[in-house]
């Protein structure tokens, strides 16, 4: 029940030793999720608070059984994060990093190609399953078990988002933040069949931005194979042409990209489109046929 | 980050790309100097600025003389040259590119850009040279050719020769075409390009190929392992208040609007412009202020946006998770007292530690008007800025 990730799933932390990757570490664990080990080259034998770290990240998962991994690594050195975790066969990776260039992000996405590795990221705020299991930096007490999937390309967009579903007591199966930047792991469409498939999943909440095509494509596969109902937000309305909006994939390109097409591409799917963002949690319920 | 024209050949030039033979100038005395230097019978005096459209708005010039050159680059330097990427207000020409002039044969378009859906770099041609690409990719997009490239092996001989063949090249220039379009893929991979655009590429009468425009963009986030590329960054052609955000680690884009922003998260900023024109009013900016604002960022971020003079209201929008409320509300109530805000001031705050941010901002003293949603939030920032006038 609901995706990704659950009660089961043991992480480890790359770059646990950083400010960043103990912060969260520690949160996520607060949270009741399994972390299980970090890893730091150079500083394996020792532990924070308690979890053990490493020097590789495939001595940490045999000795932990660790089956997921968040990576909070700085920029110039997390492609590399990425693909040794996935050389160790770990089979979720997410990487929060903001920042990586394009040209190594585009070598990983080679890299994986043929390997069983799931990347979400980078630059992303992770993903959660409510009561269960936090990996990330999302704020986890805004969120409630529930059946609501929610797959969005934002951070705060999406907290503001969850924060609306549960005052209107429409709890989340899980939340997943894909992430803001050109080349990245899973997209909308990946989530999208998940949620799809997802026992839990009673309708998706679908949040996405100007740049690219993905909300496109989503919204063409929704057209075609989404069983349950859909309601969307697209930001960046008021966004100027050719301007890079804060995430390195949030641009509109050569005249592409904008918010304008993707609000219209999601309507002909028939996808609920919430015209203001304070009014997703309420487009989720009509969606849903709720009074 | 965009570079100029000059800058760009200059670039190619080192991976093997080859050019005309031109000198940058910065004075019309220089401008002439450079085409004596030149010699020949024709040189070309190019407005350098961060934008195309020059020709058809009279920043590219043949001229016959040094005097000529003289004489178009006095009527270019200095000026704000106005193409239709310009916008109305245009952009200052600060140098010229005068050029030796090309016998020219045949005008193609090649360029290499991050395909986003297929997650690789491609190379993108045409067989007409100095279009508008993307009016081009509208009308006939079958006349659009494209190869990806894997990242292993980069841009292999046999794509070049698929496409010189396609561009209806003659066969004894394959060598020399898959030579330039695998120079550029280095020159775009090498340097962490995010756009390489050659409009035209030439084929002299001579038989030489040759890129007689230059565009490259780069990606900001590999600056960190390009310095080199940084230092051609040319300050006069950003904004200044994007600029100075940029030094402290804030980021903001101007609008045309008087109702300005600050929010944590670009996908937050994004929805709270939109919401703003949902709401009636014009969003003056965008403004992220990222997960760590602490005061002192809190204060720069007021700086910037109060020293845009359209604005005359200010709505700031913090869903807090990381951040704390508390903490960010102490920073607005001790920024907004140095500063002296005068206008109308509306704070939306949600997340960790929420009450008692609220309550800091009440027993402020200070003229904030509070909201707990983003709707109440823009509807009470567009009214204020209304009501006053």
């Amino acid at each position: 029940m609901a995706i990704l990730v659950d009660k089961t799933t043991r992480v480890l932390t790359q770059g646990i030793t950083g400010a960043t990757g103990q912060f969260h570490t520690r949160a996520c664990k607060e949270y009741g999720t399994q972390m299980v080990a970090g890893v730091t080259p150079g500083k394996g034998g020792s532990r924070f608070e308690g979890i053990p770290i490493f020097d590789t990240v495939s001595r940490a998962v045999s000795e932990t059984g660790a089956n997921a991994s968040v990576i909070y690594v700085p920029p110039p050195f997390a492609a590399d994060a990425i693909m040794e975790a996935a050389d160790a066969k770990v089979l979720l990776i997410i990487c929060i990093t903001e920042g990586v260039p394009v040209r190594d992000m585009v070598r990983v996405k080679r890299y994986l190609d043929g390997r069983e590795s799931l990347l979400l990221g980078p630059n992303c705020p992770g993903v959660i399953t409510p009561g269960a299991c936090k990996i990330g930096i999302m704020p986890g007490h805004i969120h409630r078990p529930g059946a609501i999937g929610v797959v969005s390309r934002s951070g705060t967009l999406t907290y503001e988002a969850v924060d609306q579903l549960t005052r209107s007591g429409m709890g989340q199966s899980s939340c997943v933040g894909i992430g803001g930047d050109p080349v990245h792991g899973l997209e909308f469409v990946d989530v999208l069949d998940m949620f799809n498939r997802d026992a839990m999943t009673e309708g998706v909440v679908m949040i996405g931005e100007i740049g690219g095509s993905a909300e496109e494509e989503a919204a063409a596969w929704i057209k075609k194979n989404m069983k349950k109902p859909v309601a969307g937000f697209i930001a960046g309305q008021t966004a100027p042409p050719g301007k890079r909006m804060g995430h390195a994939g949030a641009i509109i390109s050569g005249g592409k990209g904008t918010a304008a097409e993707k609000i219209a591409a999601m309507k002909r799917a028939a996808i609920h489109m919430a015209p203001s963002p304070a009014l997703i949690g309420q487009t989720m319920r009509e969606a849903l046929g709720k009074p | 980050m965009n570079i100029h024209e000059y800058q760009a050949k200059e670039v190619l030039k080192r991976f093997g790309v080859a050019v005309p033979e031109g000198i940058v100038a910065a004075s019309a005395e220089e401008a002439k100097a450079a085409a004596a230097q030149l010699g020949g019978p024709v040189c070309v005096v190019k407005a350098q600025i961060h934008a195309g459209g020059r020709g058809k708005a009279g920043g590219v010039k043949l001229v016959r003389s040094p005097e000529e050159a003289e004489e178009k680059a006095l009527a270019m330097i200095g000026r704000n040259l106005v193409t239709h990427q310009t916008g109305p207000e245009g952009r200052q020409v600060r140098r010229v590119l005068v050029e030796r002039g090309l016998n020219i044969a045949r005008e193609l378009y090649l360029a290499m850009v991050l395909d986003r859906a297929q997650s690789r770099v491609s190379v993108i041609c045409c067989a007409e040279g100095g279009v508008e690409i993307e009016e081009l990719a509208q009308k006939s997009p079958e006349k659009i050719l494209k190869e990806a490239i894997d990242p292993v092996i980069g841009l292999a001989a046999f794509q070049c020769r698929r496409l010189t063949y396609a561009l209806e090249i003659p066969g004894e220039f394959a060598g020399k075409m898959t030579a330039v379009m695998q120079a550029l893929y280095r020159a775009f991979d090498e340097c962490d390009a995010s756009l390489v655009e050659i409009n035209p590429l030439i084929i002299t009468k001579e038989g030489q190929i040759m890129a007689l425009d230059a565009k490259m963009n780069f990606d900001s986030n590999a600056f960190f392992r390009q310095k080199e590329i940084l230092a051609l960054r040319d300050l006069h052609e950003e904004d200044p208040r994007e600029v100075e955000a940029g030094k402290h680690e804030l980021s903001y884009i101007s609008l045309d609007g008087n109702i300005a922003c600050m929010v944590n998260g670009a996908g937050l900023a994004m929805a709270t412009m939109d919401i703003i024109k949902f709401y009636g009013g014009e969003p003056a900016n965008f403004l992220d202020v990222g997960g760590g604002a602490n005061k002192e960022k809190v204060a720069e971020a007021f700086k910037i946006l109060l020293g845009d003079e359209r604005v005359r209201g200010v709505l700031i929008n913090i869903f807090g998770g990381i951040m704390r409320c508390d903490v960010l509300a102490q920073g607005v109530v001790e920024a907004a007292r140095e500063l002296h805000v005068t206008v109308p001031l509306v704070v939306r705050m949600q997340g960790t530690n929420v009450e008692i941010g609220r309550k800091i901002l009440a027993e402020s003293g200070l003229a904030i008007i509070a909201a707990e949603t983003m709707a109440e939030a823009a509807e009470k920032i567009v009214k204020a800025v209304k009501d006053k006038g």
